[in-house]
Formats: structure tokens, C-alpha cells, sequence
């Protein structure tokens, strides 16, 4: 048991944790290294092994399976650059990129004024917001295969919602058009995800010391003003957090187009991530399914990060996606 | 907007109750209510009632033959599958998961911390990016078309978000516990069962409940690595159903509420692990 000359920490501490942090430090000294027995390597060790068999090597296998022609059948091929180039040369890659972005961008624009509005009224502990709140969060429950396949049964032009509201979907085929097609896609996802950010959003607000909404309030501040200067600066770094989970989760977007659209129509909600199983597993281009995903990747872990540095917070460690 | 008892109490003013937000609440109930209701009322009319009355209105007659017929068309088995998927997979986490986040919280190695930096990243990378290599290695394993071929991979990829929520847990045990059983010579193994188990059963509630939302709700990985009846999942049942079946309404929503009733019963009995793991996501 070896001890640095820097007292250290155990992976990066949270703000709020650093009494916390002095405290141990203050109990590793009176009792000495030798009085502490701590868990060495070997307790990590196959969890570790674990995630590096099945995440981290597959991880590193997309890059090499992109340098190379297989069909799924038989051993892959080196073929160069030759996916690479195909790819840059592919207009629907270039086109689903940029409906990547267009969706990511809807989503983050629809969910984010609803869920912080719903989060911090939800924040409050009346009796009524607890049972609406318990209600909003069903759709969380539902896998985003079965929320797309209820999406698709209720937006059935002949027989769903449209012959009955004739009013509110127009001619009522909202899949047949580039529009509508996109709108639904970006709904459907804010129906099912808006819940998630509510939540955290509902979290962060109730950490937010009542003494500086009481502070504003001696101060004369009204309820807008409050919201405006006491509560959203204090979300500042939840909304970091929540918009980078919007954005991995806009730019990794699979199941609903898959279910609804099939990226249709024609090529016009072919995102990214619906273009890189559809070259794989339909057109059996499992090398160049392989540089789409790399892309993919390499994306949204640059955005991620560029988001996290312009905020001017790490955000990282909370940036949990898939839940 | 945000706490409407508090401020009046203070200043002597009366609270004004927040109609504004009221209505929007109201609203949104109306967006996120209105489709669950109309699910539901779907499922309990024949399919001929649907066809000529639409989702809108009441059905004619309650009958429960779209939930047999769902269960008799092979989600049973799909139903089965799942079960032993989410329980392989919950069961591994549970395995890997506090070992590791006791290491990360308690030792002071260099390694451990590089390790603990490694799974945080593995949060960045989406299950999506992966299918290809994923494929190729389950193929060569043999183990296409095999349930253990979902687990293993669905497993990996909830262990970085149930290791976050883990160690956030076992950090909040005071480190005086620890001192006093190392005064009494205890051995790593008897900490970790005799103290960080017990303490971090919250944390062990909500990965339990994480781990299991996941791999029951998870598509992806059976999409591309079976093929075959015998190895269908729920969210696969319901793809199939939905290109083989889309008409019938009543019956594919039948086969929505079904396989999201074992998540329901979690949500009634776990609330708390659930909600409070959620909101813990965001972090502060």
C-alpha cells in the first residue's frame, strides 16, 4: 500500500463533495496507510475484462472493419480506403447527416422549454403536481419500440387519429411528406424523452436553496422574475447535462425511423444511424456500415465534448444515454 | 414559477396559486394522457368496432380476445425470452457491478482511477455504433441466433451507467465505518460483505431496476444478432407483429400494453429506486 505525496481522489469529485474529501483525507492520517485495508486490482478485474470484451474491443473493431469489404458471410477483406472514399462521394451519407443534425436540433428546441417548465413546477411538493408528475412519466416506461409502434397505429391515416381530426392533420397521410415525416419523427421523440429531462430538470430544482428564492422574494422579485434570476442560473449546468443526453440520443436515433418512416420517404428521414443498419444488415456493406458508424462516433463524442468545454463544465461523467 | 408556498409565507403576502403553469401542465397531461388512454380503450374493442368508430370513441363492447389472441400468436414465448434475457443480464451486472465500485471508492490506486475514467467514457458510446463489430463477434463466438448472444453485449452496456450509480451510493458510507472495522483487522471481503452490501442496497435497488429496464426494453442487439421464433424478444414480437399485422390495431396495441406491464409493476413497486437513479442522471 503505497501512498502518493498528493492526497488523491477517487475518480473526480463532485462540487459539494470537498468537505467530504477532507474528511477522509483527515481519517487516512490519524489512522496511518497500514490501518486501512483496501481492495486491491484484482476486485476490478473482471468487470473490466468484461467491458473490454464486449464494448471496447467492438469499440476498436469498428474503425479496422472500416478499412475493410465484407458481406456478412466468409471473412472481411482489407479493401483500403475504398469505404471511406465511396462514403464521401455518397450523397444520401451527406444528406442523412445533415437530417441527423436537423432532428437533433428539433428535439433539443421542442424538449428543452417543456421539460425545464415541467421540471421546476414539478419541483414543488403539492399534492397534485406529485400525481400529474407520476402520469408524465409513463411514457419512460415504454420501450422506444413500443412507443413507435403506438405512434404508427394512432397516426394511420385510414383508421387512427387523422379520419377523426381532420381539423388537425390536414389530409392525413403525415408520413407521405418530408414535413410531416420529420415532424413526427421529432414528436414522437420529445413524447417519449421529454419525461427523462423533466425528471432531471425536477432534481436540480429542488436542490436549489430556498434561500435565494426567499432572498428575491424580500427583494420584491415576482414569480417571473424569480424564475428568470434565481432559478434558471442555477440550472445552468443540468441543462448542459440534459442537452448533451438530447444530442447523443438525437444523433443515435434508430428504433422510431426504423418503425415509422423507414426512412422514407424516399431517402428523406434517412439519418445517419437508420443509414448504417441499412447498409449493413439490408445492403450486407458491412465495411461500409462500418465507416457510418465510425462517423457516427467520432460526432457525437466531438459535440459531447465541445459542449462540455464551451459550458465551461465537465459534464461528462453524467453523460448517461440509453435509459 | 418554481416554489409558490414559500415566498408568500415569508413576506407576509397570500400565495397566488400559478394558473399559468396550471394550464400548461394541464396541457401536456392532455398530450402525454390522451395517447395512453386511447392505447388502452384500443386494446378492449374488436377490431371491426375500431375499423368503423376510429380511436376516439368509446368501445361498443369490452372483450379481452385481443389479448389471448396476442398471447397465443407466439408473444408468450417472446415473453419468456425476455424474461430469461433481463434475468441473465441483471444477474451479471449484480455480479461485476459492486466489486468494482467498491474498488473505485475505496482504493487509492492510480490504475483504479484510469479504469473508472474508462467506464465513464463508455457512457459517450451508443449501443448503435457497435452493431457491426458486434455481429461479427457473436457470429465467429457461435452464438448468433442465441439468447446468451443478447445478454453478454446488453450487459456491457448498461455497466457504465449502473457503475456511476453505484459508486455515487457507496461514496456516502462514512469513512469512520471503514476505520473501525480495519481496526478490528477486517479483511477486504468482510468489509465488502459485512459493510459496503448493506449500506449500498439502495444503489444495488436502483442498478437492479436500471439494468432490467434496459434489457427488457432493448431492441437493437436482438435485431441484428437472432433471427429465429425461438429467440424473439418482446420488442421484436412487437416489430414483427407491427409489418406482418399493422391493421390489426386492436391486437398490436394489446401486444404494447402487454409488454409493458412487467415495467408498470416495477414502477408501482419501485418508484422510488427508479425515479431517485433518474434524477441522480443529471447530476448537480
Amino acid at each position: 500500500m503505497t501512498r502518493s505525496p498528493t492526497p488523491d481522489r477517487a475518480g473526480p469529485t463532485r462540487p459539494g463533495r470537498a468537505d467530504r474529501t477532507r474528511a477522509d483525507r483527515a481519517a487516512r492520517t490519524r489512522s496511518g496507510p497500514a490501518g486501512l485495508t483496501r481492495p486491491g486490482l484484482v476486485w476490478a478485474l473482471p468487470a473490466t475484462a468484461f467491458f473490454t470484451v464486449f464494448a471496447l474491443v467492438p469499440l476498436a473493431l469498428v474503425a479496422v472493419l472500416s478499412f475493410t469489404t465484407w458481406n456478412g458471410i466468409g471473412a472481411p477483406r482489407a479493401a483500403g480506403l475504398a469505404n471511406w472514399t465511396a462514403l464521401l462521394h455518397d450523397p444520401v451519407m451527406l444528406k442523412s447527416l445533415w437530417l441527423s443534425a436537423l432532428l437533433t436540433a428539433l428535439g433539443v428546441l421542442l424538449q428543452t422549454p417543456i421539460s425545464l417548465l415541467l421540471g421546476v413546477w414539478a419541483a414543488g411538493h403539492q399534492r397534485n403536481r406529485a400525481i400529474l408528475s407520476a402520469i408524465y412519466f409513463v411514457p419512460l416506461l415504454l420501450s422506444a419500440t413500443a412507443v413507435s409502434v403506438l405512434w404508427r397505429a394512432l397516426l394511420d391515416p385510414n383508421f387512427g387519429l387523422p379520419a377523426q381530426a381532420p381539423w388537425l392533420f390536414g389530409d392525413g397521410n403525415l408520413l407521405g411528406s418530408r414535413d410531416g415525416a420529420i415532424g413526427v419523427l421529432a414528436f414522437v421523440g420529445a413524447w417519449q424523452w421529454t419525461p427523462l429531462h423533466t425528471l432531471i430538470y425536477q432534481g436540480s430544482a429542488r436542490a436549489i436553496p430556498q434561500v435565494l428564492h426567499q432572498a428575491a422574494a424580500i427583494d420584491g422579485a415576482g414569480r417571473l422574475r424569480q424564475f428568470w434570476h434565481v432559478t434558471l442560473p442555477q440550472l445552468r449546468t443540468t441543462m448542459v447535462t440534459s442537452t448533451v443526453l438530447m444530442v447523443v440520443g438525437g444523433l443515435t436515433t434508430f428504433d422510431t425511423v426504423l418503425i415509422l418512416t423507414q426512412g422514407g420517404p424516399g431517402t428523406e428521414t434517412t439519418i445517419s444511424a437508420y443509414y448504417m443498419y441499412q447498409q449493413g444488415f439490408k445492403s450486407f456493406d458491412f465495411g461500409g456500415a462500418s465507416a457510418i458508424a465510425l462517423v457516427l462516433v467520432v460526432v457525437a463524442t466531438l459535440v459531447s465534448l465541445a459542449m462540455v468545454r464551451l459550458s465551461g463544465y465537465d459534464a461528462m461523467r453524467a453523460g448517461a444515454e440509453g435509459i | 414559477m418554481s416554489h409558490p408556498r414559500m415566498p408568500g409565507s415569508r413576506t407576509g403576502r397570500p400565495v397566488r396559486p400559478n394558473y399559468l403553469a396550471g394550464l400548461g401542465s394541464l396541457l401536456w397531461l392532455g398530450i402525454v394522457g390522451l395517447p395512453l388512454a386511447v392505447l388502452l380503450t384500443t386494446t378492449l374493442r374488436t377490431q371491426s368496432d375500431y375499423a368503423t368508430n376510429g380511436p376516439l370513441t368509446l368501445p361498443k363492447r369490452l372483450t379481452l380476445t385481443n389479448y389471448t389472441d396476442a398471447l397465443s400468436q407466439g408473444f408468450a414465448q417472446d415473453f419468456v425470452n425476455t424474461c430469461v434475457v433481463t434475468v441473465s443480464v441483471v444477474a451479471l451486472v449484480l455480479l461485476l457491478v459492486p466489486p468494482l465500485a467498491y474498488t473505485i471508492v475505496r482504493s487509492r490506486r492510480r490504475s483504479v482511477r484510469t479504469v473508472f475514467r474508462v467506464f465513464l467514457l463508455g457512457l459517450a458510446v451508443p449501443a448503435q455504433a457497435v452493431i457491426v463489430p458486434m455481429f461479427y463477434l457473436i457470429s465467429k463466438a457461435g452464438l448468433y441466433d442465441d439468447l446468451t448472444g443478447v445478454v453478454l453485449p446488453t450487459a456491457a452496456f448498461s455497466l457504465p451507467i449502473c457503475t456511476l450509480i453505484l459508486t455515487g451510493a457507496m461514496r456516502d458510507i462514512t469513512p469512520e465505518l471503514y476505520e473501525a472495522m480495519a481496526v478490528d483487522g477486517a479483511s477486504p471481503w468482510r468489509v465488502f460483505r459485512q459493510l459496503v452490501l448493506p449500506l449500498s442496497r439502495g444503489g444495488l435497488a436502483t442498478i437492479v431496476v436500471f439494468a432490467s429496464l434496459q434489457a427488457w426494453n432493448g431492441f437493437l442487439f436482438p435485431l441484428v444478432l437472432t433471427q429465429s421464433d425461438s429467440t424473439k424478444v418482446v420488442t421484436l414480437g412487437l416489430y414483427s407483429f407491427q409489418t406482418e399485422h399493422g391493421v390489426n390495431a386492436p391486437g398490436l396495441l394489446s401486444a404494447v400494453v402487454l409488454s409493458m406491464l412487467p415495467v408498470l409493476g416495477v414502477y408501482l413497486f419501485a418508484r422510488r429506486a427508479l425515479v431517485q437513479g433518474l434524477m441522480g442522471v443529471g447530476g448537480k
